[in-house]
């Protein structure tokens, strides 16, 4: 008897949702941009942690991001290195400064590679699986 | 209360040793290893039972029991284990020298071991179907190698201070004609000229081919022992002057996508200021470098973060050839991570020592003293050694 081997197809590597980072990819999911902010001296902070490096203090918050910024730096990926993004090549990757202050990582809506630092985005975003949804900038008018 | 200086000449490098850099080296990482201390040991004249200490880094896959079961070293006093990968290789400089300052060990040991060519590839994503920490913000927009996070950086310095492909092509070229000089080097016989960097593809842009370090299997190993043991012994010690680790704040691991600037390794500058404040010198009494040459951006501004030149000056320093043989600053003289071999900085410890000797291939004349410096844009370290 033959068996019939299918190799699965590569899976694009997804964030493990901790006590740290949950509320973050939550709010991703409602399509919400949310940052960390001290509840005690209001310092914004990213990546999300659980503490305050400026006051030390345990106690955060969200609050809402409007989504706007501006192209802070990026990358065009021309040569893959993993499999899932083996045929997404060439795309690139954005880090956005937002108007708020703190800098994201995102992907350009659409593949585009229309792509200058400097360049006003706008945040939307794109389901990607049950639990997460990613950060996509489109050029803001 | 803390005294900077402490560490001055305490210790010294006594042996050096390494096996060949290959792309396929045919042996464990283990048998590297233990090639690499035994020819280290031998060049000391040391034996194994002499061995008392030793010190390698966390993202080896060999470790002490490794070692000590197939040297047949007989007891380890101090050991440990240094952090942060590439940015720890002169970390374990540091962490031997404090070990022979305090008389706790007699010899140290260091080493590095990898097959990282074919074996487990750095440059090939690693990452699992999960991601955690840090990482979990970048892999999922396919963001996940050190070549494509030192690109997003990289490109800043092109921006702020008008860097171009041009100036990171004469770090890859310098490094280039010293591997050609090197039997030893991995690109002893391929030669790399403006017009082969400047049509190379790209990788992760702005970086192409020749801006990333090789990958390479291989180890590299060296042996201190405190400074009044070393004039003992077979080689002409190679005295630490200074060592330091550094870290700034906040830290990242070659993702700094929220400090001020992309542009500066605050790691890299508290590591330089304490360098060069126990080291009693200055960037200009420096005759000889090993940059850390993991990608070329980050050799640029590493010579800006030690203070060889102004911040964002980099470029046309090296472009204006200070870096080449019978520059103001030679670096990188047995063909550096770019093309001598990747062994995650520690072949530049080696090529530090033989500075210092007066063995190198790319001998600087008459040096004295020879910087290292180890992986920025994550935690990191460095040594100056004298003769």
């Amino acid at each position: 008897m033959t068996t019939q081997q299918t190799t699965p197809a590569p899976v694009r590597p997804l964030p493990l949702l901790d006590r740290d980072n949950k509320e973050w990819w939550q709010a991703c999911k409602r399509h919400e941009l949310f940052l960390q902010r001290c509840a005690d001296c209001k310092t914004l902070r990213h990546p999300p942690r659980p503490m305050c490096s400026n006051c030390q203090s345990l106690n955060s918050e969200w609050i809402k991001s409007g989504g706007t910024g501006s192209v802070y730096s990026y990358v065009i990926i021309r040569q893959p290195a993993h499999p899932f993004f083996a045929d997404k090549v060439p795309y690139g990757v954005v880090l956005v400064e937002l108007k708020e202050g703190p800098r994201v990582i995102g992907s350009m809506a659409d593949g585009s590679l229309d792509i200058e630092v400097g360049m006003p985005v706008k945040v939307d975003f794109e389901d990607v699986s049950e639990d997460i949804a990613l950060l996509v900038f489109r050029r803001a008018e | 209360m803390v005294d900077r200086t402490s560490l001055r000449d305490k210790a010294a490098i006594v042996g050096i040793g390494e096996t060949d850099f290959s792309r396929d080296s045919g042996r464990s990482e283990v048998q590297l290893a233990v090639e690499a201390i035994k020819s280290a040991l031998d060049d000391a004249g040391l034996k194994p039972e002499d061995v008392d200490g030793m010190v390698h880094i966390d993202m080896d896959n060999t470790n002490e029991v490794d070692v000590i079961n197939c040297l047949g070293i007989k007891n380890l006093n101090s050991f440990c284990t240094v952090g942060y990968g590439g940015g720890g290789a002169c970390g374990s400089v540091l962490h031997a020298a404090m070990m022979v300052a305090t008389r706790l060990c007699n010899y140290v040991v260091g080493w590095r071991s990898l097959n990282d060519r074919s074996g487990r590839r750095f440059g090939q994503s690693q990452i699992a179907a999960t991601v955690e920490g840090w990482l979990s913000y970048y892999a999922p927009y396919g963001l996940l190698t050190p070549g494509q996070w030192v690109a997003m950086s990289a490109r800043r310095h092109m921006i702020e201070y008008g860097t171009t492909r041009e100036h990171f092509a004469s770090v890859a070229l310098s490094c280039r004609q010293n591997a050609n000089r090197n039997p030893r080097a991995v690109f002893y016989e391929r030669s790399l000229s403006l017009e082969d960097y400047m049509s190379a593809r790209m990788i992760a842009e702005p970086l192409c081919l020749y801006d990333y370090c090789l990958e390479t299997d291989g180890a590299c190993a060296w042996v201190m022992t405190s400074a009044d043991r070393a004039l003992d012994l077979k080689q002409r010690p190679a005295y630490i002057l200074a060592a330091a680790q550094g870290t700034g704040s906040p830290t990242w691991v070659m993702t700094q996508y929220n400090r001020p600037t992309l542009t500066t390794g605050y790691e890299s500058v508290q590591t330089a200021n304490l360098l060069w404040e126990m080291a009693g010198v200055g960037p200009q009494d420096v005759d000889v470098t090993q940059i850390y040459d993991h990608f070329t951006p980050w050799v640029i501004v590493a010579l800006e973060d030690f203070g060889f030149c102004k911040k964002g000056e980099g470029g046309p320093f090296a472009s204006e050839g200070n870096i080449e043989l019978g520059g103001k600053l030679p670096i990188n003289t047995s063909g550096g991570l770019l093309s001598e071999g990747y062994i995650h900085g520690w072949n530049l410890i080696n090529e530090g020592v033989r500075q210092i000797r007066g063995t190198s291939t790319a001998q600087v004349e008459g040096a004295e003293l020879s910087l290292v410096t180890s992986g920025n844009g994550l935690p990191t370290s460095a040594i100056l050694l004298r003769r």
